[in-house]
């Protein structure tokens, strides 16, 4: 199993695992949310933990509370029929909590634009730190995602403390 | 245990349908019902001649909304299983159309049976079927939230896909207002539950503790064992039917297939087929052998991501770890092949829309060859394992009574000893080339689908290594030989890997869409699943849920 031995992109694992450290000083807890996808964009996640990608082994664990997570990882389009719980669980999580917005649907809608069944993406109902284009986004594209909204936990703190 | 055994010799001899019948249950009517008998059984049970039209496998019948349930009668007495039931609104190519509902049922071995009943505008209502045939419970339910079609005396008309109604917009599907329609008071969503001393009741959901889709499920418990279970979903609805109304057939097919971003193949071919049957088009051979192979590569990806799923429901990590890695190495294959990791994009009416990459192709079989290796001694070990194999035997049954009774398909019903498979029953593409053995299996627990499904993945592994060897060459795709007259419509089914999903389309006017409805595989079998679980321990409902691994984005659309 000669592919047994690749590894997803070596660099952007290193930056992010010494970011989580560097800002958290312990792991970083990660909470999805699919608020209307196809599924497809959630396998993407899903595939986030196996073998290959794993990436706990950085630093990141997808937590089943919301109030232990410090990033919320939604997808799809928010749907009329989510948006409550959604904004619920938002709440739920404590302060700083960041928000990536993960493909296409839940950056604008997608395909699904202009539906009655919910919203242009997930902006509309949620504080959105960093969207991760794509149709789903790979594996890698969503660890970088992840790797720029860690270092937004800096902006964050300081609008804190300024306020 | 024996058909699955059937099916993997004959796999390993690399040859032979191990059941086109032979896999049927002695309690299935092999009886084969053509165009004639059907209409004759119809005229009979309605006591007058019937009007109607179509072809010889699918025949459209007007009734009156009254006559709707004889009519269903006159077929289920043939042994003909329900499909689908929708609500149309006609008033978009004729002011004067009015509203209809379709009761699809498919009769053995014969044609599809459309009955098409008008209802008026004013009021629409016709005699529900539920009672009838149980597996049209959650599609009246539907047509009463889409359009205001009231299914009278249905046993349980709460919201399903509209939870809340919408300001302005009540009946969503509608092309103008009812005459009667009132505003619909809000009602707001009732769990059925159990009463009694010791019964209590458990919400989960709908967000769950996992990288899983939504969905509320109310438990009611006495202990540690389920008594009942009420479901709500399509918190993912997303309204795709109203979205692809008037756009051109090849604008529809992105948001049609990504009604599931996991059976894309399965949705595009279904709507693919349909258009191409609105304008008498055929796709050609080296399309129609590529489809197969796509529809084969995502069986195989999803039933090896299922099974490591089922490990995960267990809590045995070394399933679930090795048979992901398995599922990547799958994905890349379909990268490779497509330049997609879902394989979205390819199939496309009259053909493909890009071909299969030839470097990929030719080293297809050799890579499938061993993943096929590596899958096999994954599941040998976990067969072996007692703790593993003592959780999955006898858990969330479904009797083969249940199956048929609630219209399941897919690997739900053939791990309940229904031999059910379109590839089979109805092939299309190079299906009608290749021997399909069905797997099918008698104990309808998780072990039944757990092994059905390890079976069927080396099925799909054969299917995909024959293909690789032996594509056609020549052209990808044909345009359309004509454009589709307004007002026809027609039916597609394909069976994915969470069974058969079938595609109504109706053409509008310049060749766009008018009316589409898509009742999938895991639409069918969610009733399915609410049925599996009561009796079992609550802590077992993941097991089970995953062992049907149904999708909620293609059931809530
Ligand atoms: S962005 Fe694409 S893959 Fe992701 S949920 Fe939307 S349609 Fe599916």
């Amino acid at each position: 199993m000669s592919d047994g031995a690749v590894r997803a992109s070596v660099p952007v694992d290193e930056r992010l695992r010494s970011s989580i450290m560097r800002r958290l000083g312990r792991s970083l807890h990660v909470r999805h949310l699919d608020a209307g996808s196809c599924n497809g964009c959630d396998w993407e996640i899903a595939a986030l933990l196996d073998p290959y990608h794993d990436v706990q082994r950085l630093g990141i664990d997808f937590v089943a509370s919301p109030r232990h997570a410090d990033l919320l990882l939604v997808t799809g389009i928010m749907t009329r029929n989510l948006a409550d719980a959604a904004r619920r669980t938002y709440e739920a999580m404590p302060e700083p909590r960041l928000v990536v917005a993960l493909g296409a649907c839940a950056i604008s809608g997608g395909v699904f634009r202009g539906t009655y069944a919910g919203s242009d993406g997930v902006a509309e109902t949620l504080p959105v730190d960093v969207l991760v284009p794509g149709c789903p986004p790979r594996p890698e594209a969503i660890i970088e995602g992840i790797l720029v909204a860690v270092g937004r936990l800096d902006v964050r703190r300081a609008g804190r403390q300024a306020t | 245990m024996t058909t699955s055994r059937r099916a993997a010799a004959s796999l390993e001899a690399g040859a032979g349908r191990a059941s086109r019948d032979g896999g049927r249950g002695a309690h299935e009517q092999p009886a084969v019902c053509d165009r004639a008998a059907a209409l004759a059984s119809l005229e009979d049970r309605l006591g007058h001649a019937v009007e109607a039209s179509g072809s010889d496998d699918e025949v459209v019948v007007a009734v009156s909304g009254a006559e709707l349930p004889r009519a269903v009668e006159a077929m289920t007495a043939l042994g003909a299983t329900h499909v689908m039931f929708l609500g149309m609104d006609l008033r978009g190519l004729d002011p004067d159309g009015g509203l209809a509902v379709e009761e699809v049922l498919a009769t053995p071995g014969g044609p599809l049976v459309r009955l098409r009943a008008p209802l008026s505008p004013e009021r629409p209502s016709h005699p529900s079927l539920t009672g009838l045939v149980p597996a049209a419970a959650w599609d009246e339910r539907e047509s009463h939230d889409l359009f205001g079609i009231e299914p009278s005396g249905h046993p349980d008309l709460r919201p399903l896909v509209i939870h809340e109604p919408i300001e302005g917009l009540p009946h969503p599907l509608l092309r103008a207002p009812l005459a009667s329609c009132e505003p619909r008071p809000p009602r707001p969503f009732r769990a059925f539950v159990a009463h009694g001393e010791g019964v209590y009741e458990l919400p989960v959901g709908p967000i769950h503790a996992g990288i899983i889709e939504p969905g509320h499920f109310r438990f009611s418990a006495v202990g540690e064992s389920v008594l009942h279970l009420d479901a709500r979903l399509f918190y993912t609805h997303r309204g795709i039917e109203k979205l692809v109304e008037g756009r051109t057939f090849e604008q529809a097919l992105a948001i049609v297939e990504r009604a599931c971003g996991v059976c894309t193949v399965t949705h595009a071919t279904a709507y693919s087929r349909a258009v191409e049957r609105l304008t008498g088009t055929e796709a050609p051979p080296r399309a129609r052998a590529a489809r197969v192979l796509l529809a084969e590569m995502e069986r195989l990806y999803n039933h090896v991501g299922d099974l490591g799923n089922i490990c995960a429901g267990v809590g045995f990590h070394f399933g679930t770890s090795r048979l992901g890695w398995q599922k990547e190495r799958l994905l890349r294959l379909n990268e490779g092949l497509t330049g997609h990791r879902y394989l979205t994009g390819m199939v496309a009416p009259g053909g493909l829309r890009l071909d299969l990459d030839g470097a990929a192709v030719t080293a297809l079989a050799s890579a499938v060859d061993g993943i096929d290796h590596d899958v096999r001694a994954i599941v040998r070990r976990l067969v072996r394992s007692d703790s593993f194999m003592g959780r999955l035997h006898g858990t969330g049954v479904v009797t083969a009574a249940t199956a048929r009774r609630l219209g399941a398909v897919g690997v739900a019903a053939r791990a309940s000893g229904l031999a059910t498979d379109l590839r089979v029953d109805r092939p299309t593409d190079a299906y009608a080339e290749i021997d399909v053995p069905v797997v099918t299996h008698a104990t309808g627990d998780v072990a039944a689908r757990f092994h059905v499904r390890a079976q069927e993945a080396l099925v799909s592994s054969a299917i995909v290594r024959e293909l690789a060897g032996r594509l056609p060459d020549g052209p990808i795709r044909v345009p359309p030989a004509r454009v589709a007259e307004p007002g026809t419509s027609t039916l597609a089914g394909a069976e994915g890997p969470r069974g058969a999903s079938w595609l109504w389309l109706m053409a509008g006017r310049d060749g766009r869409v008018e009316r589409l409805h898509l009742r999938s595989g895991s639409f069918a079998d969610w009733p399915v699943v609410a049925a599996a679980v009561p009796g079992n321990l609550v802590p077992d409902f993941p097991l089970i849920n995953k062992s049907f691994e149904l999708c909620y984005a293609c059931t809530d659309r």
